[in-house]
């Protein structure tokens, strides 16, 4: 839904969304082999220990670490959410733990506990006094922020904290730790000139209630924070360069073995903003860190993969994966929609409360049931999400033209079947299903144009196809872009028809069609 | 001369009316016993009572002595021939495998089902060529001699027939029930017939069973019928159908 959401509103997709799909596919060699491995070369006696501080973002990047190392050979642990900066600072002078993230602006404050403003080479020196090495930043910058409502950003015209200025009847937020701190809210208030007057402290969940609601406008985020997006909230630009650059990086004790610091050193520049809040709120959502840092991994082998793919090979990819969508759903709607026709076609409150299920799946909004989807356990942003909301669509066609076809079977009919002798599943089997087939084949039919068609609206929650392109065509205004997934969407769906009229001569018995 | 199905105190309701009251009836071996009645008079009940279409709501019927029950009754209908109007005919399938249906389904032998299409084809004259035919390219006497076949592949002891000529032209249905009735003699068939045109119950029955209002009004021949009516219905209705057949 977060991801969904920030799709609507109009953002463009990371590269991560888009390859979300790919979640199942091995992106390496096989976790046995690695294990294997591992126990062959491996020659550190006691595997590396990753700490990580109390809370989502911090949990994610040691599991990336920890991965990182795993996936060249070495045996690596994480003590997950050991506590604050200083505990896990603590903790690694004493060697109970060989490495953790941290954020530039915290080793300087609260580590380093120097006022001025150290650069990224001072902090490095200064650390590797005290036996600590530093990696380059991984790639983003998880400071304070301020954040509003899009739309009211929008509305007003405010991009940066400067604009700010021209607000003042803006109601501001903030958390209490914000409003007291040195890096706070009254060194802002001076560096901008702010002159909002109503600003009340409050709990930091309360206050994205309390702004989604419009009980306040403004408020303080750290800026990778998942409610960003599951909000649909915009960061204000601190163009004054107030906030203190919090730079992620690893943190790890100069003994470590150089291969050790070489695995954690290639997360270097590799994590954007965008990425992190992405992998932050599948973490959240799923509430399953080691699967949020394993999308990490995915997102790049793919990205390198991908990068200059040429159009007949993409066009290829896209309608694959289109009719494995389409084709997929379409056999589990039929797998489970037939029988359920035969159930509904019994009538009473059963065959009604089928009939009527499948008929309100139909009347939900294919955006919305997606967005239903996304946050059950099983789904999340993936193909399986996809295959299940098509699958969905795909069952009233079938289940009423089944359920109808069986009732138009003549009573007489049904009672020659009966008082034939015939065994029940024989007379299903043999006598009604094939006397219907003709009805149920035509909801087959629908289905599949259907699927093909809606098959398209995948690509919201990254699971690829036709509506990929169609996608970014939209995101980036490219009308060339739209129509290299809306023709080929149109000419499969003909296909489609023109393959299920070739297979009505086939499958539908000769007696029915003189 | 022995019952071969017999009724004892059979009844059945539907939601808002009685369809069929507590009813006695004995169906004797070796004769056309014809159910004749108006519309709604609970002839078709009675019928569809016996193949167990429906459950009675209370009595028993026995078959050769043996009650009928739901356990009882899917062999049961092996041993009973069933044909209604239009031959009830599945359309997807052709003449042949219409006929051949139940006895491929019970697992008979092709050769033995080969003899026996053959001998059928014979007694009902139904043209061997068109076996190949889908019912939609048949007439619908062709139809009716295919329902025939099918009804009797099994050699049924007892053959249910529910107004299987009402839906055939005058010459037609008159050359079938000459056939019909020279099948049901050389077969010694127990028959039993429902039918609302007088004409076609004296024609073919042994017996009439002349039912109204979910009642047998009386059974016997058609001269105990015309000649000693058990109340004035029956009068009633053999002279209405006698000015009918006379227009």
């Amino acid at each position: 839904m977060k991801a969904l959401r920030s799709i609507l509103a109009g953002r463009p997709r990371t590269e991560s969304d888009r390859h979300l799909a790919r979640r199942g596919r091995p992106s390496g060699p096989s976790p046995a082999f690695l294990l294997l491995f591992a126990a062959v070369v491996s020659t550190h006696a006691t595997p590396v220990i990753i700490g990580s501080k109390k809370f989502t973002e911090s949990y994610v990047l040691g599991e990336i670490a920890r991965r990182a190392l795993n996936d060249t050979g070495i045996a690596a642990e994480h003590r997950q959410g050991m506590g604050g900066t200083i505990i896990l600072w603590q903790a690694l002078q004493g060697g109970q733990i060989d490495a953790y993230p941290e954020y530039t602006g915290t080793i300087a404050q609260e580590i380093l506990k120097n006022g001025q403003q150290l650069s990224f080479q001072q902090i490095r020196d200064a650390l590797a006094k005290l036996g600590v090495g530093m990696t380059e930043p991984l790639g983003f910058n998880n400071t304070y922020a301020l954040v509003m409502r899009r739309s009211e950003a929008q509305r007003l015209g405010i991009r940066t904290i400067s604009d700010l200025r021209k607000h003042p009847k803006l109601r501001i937020g903030f958390t209490h730790e914000f409003l007291d701190r040195q890096d706070g809210w009254h060194p802002l208030r001076e560096r901008y000139g702010l002159p909002q007057q109503s600003v009340i402290g409050i709990d930091h969940a309360l206050g994205y209630a309390a702004l989604a609601n419009g009980s306040i406008d403004i408020k303080d985020a750290y800026s990778t924070d998942a409610k960003i997006e599951e909000n649909d909230l915009v960061v204000l630009e601190d163009d004054l360069q107030f906030f203190p650059k919090y730079d992620a990086v690893f943190l790890f004790r100069s003994s470590l073995a150089p291969d050790s610091i070489n695995a954690l050193r290639r997360l270097e520049g590799t994590l954007d903003e965008k990425r992190m809040i992405h992998l932050n709120m599948e973490a959240e959502r799923t509430k399953n860190y080691t699967s949020a840092a394993n999308l990490y991994f995915q997102d790049n082998g793919r990205s390198a993969s991908f990068a200059d793919e040429s159009f007949p090979h993409k066009l290829a990819r896209w309608t694959l994966r289109h009719l494995e969508l389409a084709g997929f759903s379409l056999l589990l709607s039929v797998i489970i929609g037939i029988p359920l026709g035969i159930v509904a076609s019994r009538g009473g409150w059963i065959g009604q409360a089928i009939l009527g299920f499948a008929s309100i799946v139909q009347t939900i909004p294919s955006l919305a049931l997606l967005a239903l989807l996304v946050p059950l356990p099983f789904f999340g942003i993936s193909v399986r999400t996809a295959i299940a909301a098509l699958f969905l669509y795909g069952l009233l066609p079938i289940v009423r033209n089944t359920a109808s076809g069986l009732q138009d079977i003549p009573r007489s009919s049904w009672e020659s079947a009966v008082a034939l002798g015939l065994s029940p599943f024989t007379r299903l089997w043999e006598i009604y299903l094939p006397m219907a087939s003709r009805p149920i084949l035509s909801g087959i039919k629908t289905s599949a144009v259907i699927n093909v068609g809606t098959a398209t609206l995948a690509a919201l929650i990254g699971a690829g196809g036709l509506g990929e392109p169609i996608l970014s065509g939209l995101n980036l205004n490219d009308h060339v872009t739209i129509l290299q997934g809306a023709i080929p969407a149109a000419l499969l769906a003909l296909l489609v028809q023109w393959l299920f009229d070739v297979l009505d001569r086939v499958l539908i018995p000769k007696g029915l069609r003189i | 001369m022995s019952a071969l199905v017999k009724l004892v105190d059979v009844s059945k309701r539907y939601a808002d009316a009685t369809a069929l009251h507590s009813t006695n009836l004995s169906i004797e071996r070796g004769k056309t016993t014809v159910l004749i009645g108006p519309s709604g008079s609970g002839k078709s009940t009675l019928f569809r009572l016996i193949i167990r279409l429906i459950e009675p709501d209370s009595g028993s019927i026995e078959f050769n002595g043996e009650p009928i029950t739901p356990d009882t009754i899917v062999k049961l209908r092996r041993r009973i021939g069933y044909v209604i109007q239009e031959g009830g005919l599945f359309p997807h399938l052709t003449a042949r495998a219409n006929v051949l249906l139940m006895a491929r389904h019970i697992g008979k032998s092709e050769e033995e089902m080969q003899g026996k299409l053959v001998e059928l084809c014979g007694l009902t004259r139904f043209s061997a060529n068109l076996l190949s035919r889908y019912p939609v390219e048949l007439s619908g006497g062709q139809r009716q001699r295919v329902g025939l076949m099918r009804a009797l592949m099994l050699s049924p002891e007892l053959l249910l027939l529910d107004e299987p000529l009402g839906a055939l032209d005058p010459l037609v249905r008159a050359s079938l029930q000459k056939d019909l009735k020279e099948i049901f003699a050389r077969l010694q068939q127990t028959v039993l017939f429902v039918t609302h045109d007088l004409a076609e119950a004296v024609y073919f029955g042994d017996e009439i069973v002349l039912m109204n209002d979910g009642r047998i009004v009386q059974k016997g021949s058609v001269t105990d019928l015309r000649e000693k009516p058990a109340d004035p219905f029956v009068s009633e209705f053999i002279n209405a159908q006698r000015g009918v057949s006379l227009t």
